[in-house]
């Protein structure tokens, strides 16, 4: 059972904060990743709040879903909801980047409680829940695996050979929620290294495709649990987000792919978002 | 030295694959948390026993080893203690940056059993010939090595790896060769097996080219020069106590392994005796370039991965005492 189960108001509410969180972090870093980790903030509060069975005070619950996040770089998201969901306290998001920090700038397993894996390098998260979900199988476990990505790693090649995988074994406990915000560091993924038509390719790999708008709660809820019940394949969730979603100025700009906010921009960001304007 | 009586006459011939089948059938029985994971090899890597005892266990993988040494991650992440397993040159060698963040940097019980190592893989020539794989693991943050002697040896490496928490590199090679070592011969993780004694010179070899070491002393022996001889099959972490030992006791030392000079075991032996007893060293291996086909013993032969070439490096290396 997830230990917040909160409503859709108090999500969106969640994830505004966490939002705040992010570009606080990322400004007293400077440096890090915002635009996806902004996209992603709905997602990640939909599940770490509502959706998952997971305990933030014994990590390593047996019997907890798993979040492997693939796409590392926008860890800012995830360290904001572990620390908002209990796994370590608020303050030490102020650390973000720092020498000494258990915020490293891309997530280390072995440091921060609530990390599955250790992952920066794209195109193999997917393959690692792969392998948590034969592992849940052979064990006869119930809990599920979410393997969240992003869209540029699917021009990653091993990442096609983790969707070949995932249908071979038809690993039903494996969702895989990929970032659709159309951004990669260079620019568009379509004109850098087109990877359209993403549905037909998870079908054609014997996936259940389901489409979501990834900023839209109610809908984030409602298709991740009818995907939950879904048997006899895995199931693909193409979450079309926007990239630095709650920050006009951010938003679907490729340029805020890789970089943080300076002072400025953080204040604009914050009141943009209806929180206070206080850096870290 | 707890060795078979029958080591210089006629020794029975087995390839050390051999052994890791067996030694995976062994843990399969011990141990219902090993799995293997093999990509498309499971005939060359002797895992057919395994397979047919605990089909649920194996996980067949295709050839796609970034996927499989990744979901053998996302196995031992989830308390299984995997065994990933292809050829040296598709895995460790395309598998790098799986190996160093997923496996590594994770730290996850992950083994990486590797086969048709060096060049005695022969006839399929240079690019089936991994050459460079225990640089490559060596360098890694949390991995361990090991080269096993001979095919006894490489089932108690097996079991051993098992044992011990973290990554484990596991190599071995296509070709039959002696077994020696016996079900007494002592095996520990990272500690040397001294397998002969004597004051003029140490030669330390890994895999196939220990048992060309003891050959080279019994032929030296004949001409008054008496060689210990190291079975270092830890190359990662590297028994620096016995290299210095022996180190001091002999004066020179001399290597000799199946793989390129630059990087593989006689480097890591070289960098624990430069820093402490920087005795006069020779190093016989793969002289940077790649391999070709042809029979195991005409390759060995061309590359100097013999006795009598490790007999003239001694001799060589006796000069400079």
């Amino acid at each position: 059972m997830n230990p917040h189960q909160f409503d859709i108001d108090t999500l969106t509410h969640t994830a505004k904060e966490i939002r705040g969180d992010i570009l606080r972090m990322l400004e007293k870093a400077g440096s890090g990743h915002t635009a996806g980790p902004l996209g992603m903030a709905d997602i990640f509060t939909a599940l770490y709040f509502n959706i998952l069975n997971h305990s933030p005070e014994d990590p390593l619950w047996e019997e907890r879903d798993r979040v492997v996040l693939s796409n590392g770089h926008i860890c800012p998201v995830l360290y904001s909801t572990l620390a908002r969901a209990g796994y370590f306290d608020l303050e030490e998001l102020k650390t973000l980047r720092a020498f000494g920090s258990r915020l490293q700038g891309h997530p280390n397993r072995l440091d921060l409680p609530g990390i599955e894996t250790s992952a920066a390098s794209l195109g193999q998260g997917l393959s690692i829940s792969v392998g948590m979900a034969l592992a849940a199988r052979l064990d006869d476990e119930d809990h599920k695996i979410y393997a969240l990505m992003s869209d540029g790693e699917l021009q990653e090649g091993s990442s096609w050979e983790a969707a070949n995988a995932a249908s071979k074994w038809q690993l039903d406990n494996l969702i895989a929620i990929v970032d659709r915000n159309n951004i990669q560091i260079d620019g568009q993924t379509e004109d850098i290294f087109p990877i359209e038509p993403v549905r037909d390719k998870f079908e054609a790999f014997n996936w259940t495709v389901l489409e979501i708008n990834g900023n839209d709660m109610a809908h984030i809820l409602q298709v991740i649990e009818s995907a939950l019940e879904m048997k006899g394949q895995p199931v693909c969730i193409i979450a079309h987000t926007t990239p630095g979603k709650g920050v006009s100025f951010m938003e679907d700009k490729h340029e805020w792919h890789g970089i943080a906010p300076n002072r400025m921009e953080l204040m604009e960001g914050l009141a943009e978002l209806g929180l206070e304007e206080v850096a870290y | 030295m707890k060795l078979a009586p029958n080591l210089f006459t006629n020794p029975e011939m087995k390839a050390t694959r051999a052994g890791f089948g067996e030694g995976m059938t062994a843990l399969g029985e011990a141990d219902e948390n090993i799995v293997a994971l093999c990509a498309d090899l499971s005939g060359s890597l002797k895992l057919g026993d395994f397979i047919s005892k605990w089909p649920d266990r194996f996980f067949q993988s295709g050839v796609a080893e970034q996927n499989m040494v990744n979901m053998a991650v996302g196995l031992a992440l989830s308390g299984k203690i995997p065994f990933a397993t292809s050829f040296g040159v598709f895995m460790p060698m395309r598998t790098l940056d799986q190996i160093r963040i997923s496996v590594c940097y994770n730290n996850a019980n992950v083994k990486l059993a590797a086969s048709h190592t060096g060049i005695s893989v022969g006839p399929d020539g240079a690019t089936h010939q991994a050459l460079e794989d225990i640089a490559v693991m060596r360098v890694l943050p949390k991995m361990k090595v090991i080269v096993p002697a001979d095919a006894n040896e490489t089932k108690k490496a097996t079991i051993s790896a098992a044992k011990i928490s973290g990554p484990v590199y596991l190599r071995f090679g296509r070709q039959n060769a002696p077994v020696y070592t016996t079900e007494d011969t002592p095996f520990e993780i990272g500690k040397i097996n001294r397998l002969r004694d004597g004051k003029d010179v140490a030669i330390v070899a890994c895999g196939v080219m220990v048992y060309e070491s003891l050959l080279a002393a019994e032929e030296l022996s004949k001409n008054g020069i008496e060689a210990s001889v190291l079975n270092c099959h830890t190359i990662k972490p590297i028994d620096a106590e016995t290299l210095i030992e022996v180190a001091k006791e002999c004066g020179a030392v001399v290597t000799a392994e199946e793989h390129q000079k630059i990087g593989g075991m006689g480097s890591a032996v070289a960098e624990v005796l430069v820093e402490s007893e920087n005795v006069p060293m020779e190093l016989i291996g793969i002289e940077d370039r790649f391999g070709e086909s042809g029979e195991s013993g005409e390759l060995m032969e061309k590359y100097g991965l013999t006795s009598a070439n490790i007999v003239k490096s001694v001799r060589k290396i006796l000069k400079r005492k």
